[in-house]
C-alpha cells in the first residue's frame, strides 16, 4: 500500500548558449513509491539528481515527463492554486540548511503557527496550544519558553527541529528530507535521524530521506534507492542491498565507506549532459560487457524485491 | 601505521588564540613527531582549524596568538618575521584547506600556479617547473598533461588533488589537511586518501590531518587528539581511542557514527549542543551535555562545574581532561 507514487519521472534542465544548447538529464526514468510509517532512502552522490527528485515530489519544479501519484491524482499536472495548497500540507519537505529555512526577523512561535493557519488546522483559539505540542514532539522544551525565540538564539540542531515541526503542523502524510543533517555538528545529527524514527512509527508518516550518507540510510531507513547520474541504479531492502547489492556502483560506494582500498576508473558521479544510450556507469565499471556501452539497461527485479540496472548482475530475462 | 616515531617535529605548547575577547584555542598542547599522522578531530567552531592556522602563522585579524608557544624542529615560530615565515611556509609545512577546491586562480593554467609557487621559492626556470609540475600531478594519479588545464575544466576532485601536489612540491616536512574532502562525495574522498597515505610513505612527511569525522581517523591517522570548545579533551593513539574512549565526548563521539555492518542498535549521540565560546562554562566545559554530570554525586559534581580538568596520562601516550577518570 503505497501513499505516493512516482512513476518514469524525468527532468532535464538545458544549459549552455543558444548555439550550444545542451541538455542534462538530472533526472531520469525514475519510478518508486513511498508507503506510510516506512522511511526510504533516497542515496547518490553530489549531481546525481537525488535533490531534483525531492523536488519534483514537491512540486518546486515540474518534470519534463512521467507522473508523481497522490492518490489517484497526477499532482505533477496540477495548476490551479487549491489543488496545489492541498497538496502541500499532505507533502512536506524538510531542506539541507536550517539557517537559511527560518525568517531571521520571525519567532519561532510565527514559524509554526503560520501553516497551522494557512491551511486551517485548528482553531484560532487552540493555535497556541498547537504550536507548544508540536515544539514538545520535536524535543524542543520548554516550549512556551521556545516559542518565543528567534533563529539566531537557536543551535543548528534546534532549528532544524523547529523546520520538522513546521511541516509536521500540517499533518502530512509524507515528508521529504532533503539531506537534514548535513549541515549540523556531527555530535547532534543522530538526534535529528532518531526524531525521523519517531516520527514514523507515532504518526505513520512516509518519508523519503535524501541522504550522500550510506550509513545513516542504514540507521534510520527500511528502503533503499540508489542512484547514479540521474537513475535509480538499485533498490530494495536497506540490509539486503546493504548485506550483498547488485550493482557495480553500491558495491563501489559500499566498499569506499567500508574503507576498502578501491581501484575507480573514473572521477566521480557526473550529472548526465546529453546521454546517449548504454549505462550510464559503464566507462567506471569492473564487470562492464560490450553491450553494456550500446543499450541503457533496465531496473530489473533479480531478487525478490531487490533490483538493479545493469546487464551483468540483474540481466533482463 | 606508521614506522616508528623518531624525533619530535612540531611542539606546541600551552597555545591560546583569541578572536577579539573570544578565546576559540585555549591552552592546547600538541606533538607531531616526524613520518607520523596526527588527526585533529572535533565539531565545527572547537577550535581546530584556529590551531592549523596559527601553526601556519596565519590568523588574521582580529584572531592573534595571546599565549603559549609553537616549535618547529626546536625553533619558535611566533617571532619569526614575516619573511622568515614566508621562506618557512611550503618549504617546511604546507597546507591544504577546507575549501581548496576554490584555492586555485580561475584565469590561470594549473602549471602556471605551480610555477608562480615554485619561483617564490626557488631559482628554478619556467620550463623546469612546469616539467616539474607534470611529475607533481602524476604522483598524486592525475595526467600530467592537465598542467595545461584551468581549474574549470577539473572536477572537485582533481582540483583537491592538484593542491595536495602543490602541498607537496618543496618536500615539506609537515603537510596539514583541513578537512581535505568534506566537500567530495565518499569516493573521490576514498581514493584521495589512499593517494596521500602512499605519498606519505615515500616521502616520509608528517601529516595534521583536521575534520569532524572521527570515523576518517581511526583508520588514517597513528594518534589522535579529541578538541571541544577550545581544549584538547582526549589524545593516543588510534587504536587506543577507538577501544577504550576515556572522555564521555570522545565515547559520544564515536557513538555518533551508524555502522554499516553488524546489528542496527540505536545511538543516542550526544545531548545538546556545544558551547559559546564567549561564555564558556565553569569547570569543565563539557559539564552541560555530559551524561556522568549529576547534582546527585555532589562532590565530583563540584569540581566539574568549578575546576577544569587538567589532560593526565592514563596509559603510555594516552591523556584524558576528565574528572571521572581523576575520582
Amino acid at each position: 500500500m503505497s501513499v505516493l507514487e512516482v512513476r518514469d519521472l524525468s527532468k532535464s534542465f538545458a544549459i549552455g548558449g543558444a548555439l550550444r544548447r545542451q541538455h542534462v538529464h538530472a533526472v531520469e526514468d525514475v519510478s518508486f513509491s513511498l508507503r506510510p510509517g516506512t522511511i526510504t532512502a533516497l542515496v547518490g552522490e553530489s549531481g546525481s539528481g537525488k535533490s531534483t527528485v525531492a523536488r519534483l515530489i514537491a512540486r518546486l519544479y515540474d518534470p519534463s515527463s512521467g507522473a508523481v501519484l497522490f492518490g489517484e491524482e497526477d499532482v505533477a499536472r496540477v495548476r490551479r492554486r487549491k489543488d496545489v495548497l492541498r497538496y502541500r500540507s499532505q507533502v512536506q519537505l524538510i531542506f539541507q540548511d536550517p539557517f537559511g529555512s527560518l525568517n531571521p526577523v520571525k519567532t519561532v512561535r510565527h514559524h509554526i503557527a503560520r501553516p497551522l493557519r494557512i491551511h486551517d488546522i485548528v482553531p484560532s483559539s487552540q493555535v497556541e496550544q498547537r504550536v507548544h505540542e508540536l515544539l514538545e514532539t520535536v524535543g524542543l522544551v520548554p516550549a512556551q519558553e521556545v516559542a518565543d525565540k528567534y533563529p539566531h538564539e537557536l543551535s543548528g540542531g534546534q532549528r532544524q527541529r523547529v523546520a520538522i515541526a513546521r511541516a509536521l503542523a500540517v499533518e502530512p502524510k509524507v515528508v521529504l528530507a532533503d539531506e537534514p543533517t548535513s549541515m549540523l555538528d556531527v555530535s547532534i545529527r543522530i538526534g535529528i535521524l532518531n526524531l525521523m524514527l519517531k516520527l514514523k512509527d507515532e504518526r505513520d508518516i512516509a518519508f523519503l530521506y535524501v541522504t550522500h550518507d550510506i550509513a545513516s540510510a542504514r540507521y534510520i531507513a527500511d528502503d533503499i534507492l540508489v542512484m547514479y547520474a540521474g537513475q535509480i541504479v538499485e533498490r530494495g531492502p536497506v540490509e539486503q542491498v546493504l548485506a550483498d547489492p547488485l550493482h557495480p556502483y553500491t558495491r563501489l560506494l559500499l566498499a569506499a565507506v567500508h574503507g576498502e582500498r578501491i581501484a575507480d576508473r573514473g572521477s566521480g558521479a557526473s550529472a548526465a549532459v546529453d546521454p546517449v544510450e548504454g549505462c550510464r556507469f559503464v566507462s567506471r565499471c569492473p564487470l562492464a560487457i560490450p553491450v553494456c556501452s550500446e543499450v541503457t539497461p533496465e531496473l530489473v527485479e533479480a531478487r525478490p524485491q531487490q533490483a538493479a540496472r545493469c546487464h551483468v548482475t540483474a540481466p533482463a530475462t | 601505521m606508521s614506522a616508528v616515531a623518531t624525533k619530535t617535529l612540531l611542539e606546541v605548547r600551552g597555545l591560546e588564540v583569541e578572536y577579539g575577547r573570544v578565546r576559540a584555542v585555549d591552552g592546547v598542547d600538541l606533538d607531531i613527531a616526524s613520518g607520523e599522522i596526527l588527526g585533529l578531530a572535533g565539531e565545527s567552531g572547537c577550535g581546530k582549524s584556529t590551531v592549523a592556522n596559527a601553526i601556519m602563522q596565519i590568523l588574521r585579524p582580529p584572531a592573534h596568538i595571546v599565549g603559549g608557544s609553537i616549535r618547529f624542529e626546536g625553533e619558535d615560530l611566533t617571532g619569526k618575521s614575516n619573511e622568515e615565515l614566508r621562506r618557512f611556509r611550503w618549504r617546511n609545512v604546507s597546507m591544504v584547506f577546507q575549501s581548496a577546491m576554490n584555492a586555485l586562480n580561475p584565469v590561470m593554467r594549473v602549471g602556471d600556479q605551480f610555477v608562480d609557487m615554485m619561483q617564490a621559492h626557488e631559482r628554478i626556470s619556467k620550463h623546469r617547473a612546469i616539467v616539474r609540475a607534470g611529475e607533481l600531478l602524476e604522483l598524486v594519479g592525475m595526467d600530467k598533461q592537465r598542467v595545461r588545464s584551468y581549474p574549470h575544466e577539473l572536477s572537485g576532485g582533481m582540483r583537491q588533488r592538484v593542491i595536495i601536489a602543490m602541498a607537496l612540491a618543496l618536500s615539506p616536512e609537515l603537510i596539514i589537511l583541513d578537512e581535505p574532502t568534506t566537500a567530495l562525495d565518499v569516493v573521490v574522498q576514498r581514493e584521495i586518501l589512499q593517494e596521500v597515505e602512499a605519498l606519505k610513505h615515500d616521502f616520509g612527511f608528517a601529516v595534521l590531518f583536521i575534520t569532524h569525522d572521527l570515523s576518517l581517523l581511526l583508520e588514517f591517522a597513528d594518534r589522535i587528539a579529541i578538541m571541544y570548545a577550545g581544549e584538547i579533551v582526549e589524545t593516543g593513539p588510534a587504536a587506543t581511542l577507538a577501544e577504550s574512549p576515556l572522555h564521555p565526548y570522545t565515547q559520544g563521539l564515536l557513538q555518533s557514527f551508524p555502522p554499516l555492518t553488524g546489528p542496527r542498535v540505536k545511538l543516542n549521540g550526544i545531548a545538546g549542543a556545544p558551547p559559546d565560546l564567549r561564555e564558556p562554562p565553569a569547570g569543565c566545559r563539557f559539564h552541560p551535555r555530559c551524561p556522568y554530570c549529576a547534582p546527585e554525586n555532589a562532590a565530583l559534581y563540584l569540581r566539574q562545574t568549578t575546576e577544569r580538568p587538567r589532560l593526565r596520562e592514563i596509559t603510555a601516550g594516552h591523556f584524558v581532561a576528565c574528572h571521572l577518570v581523576d575520582a
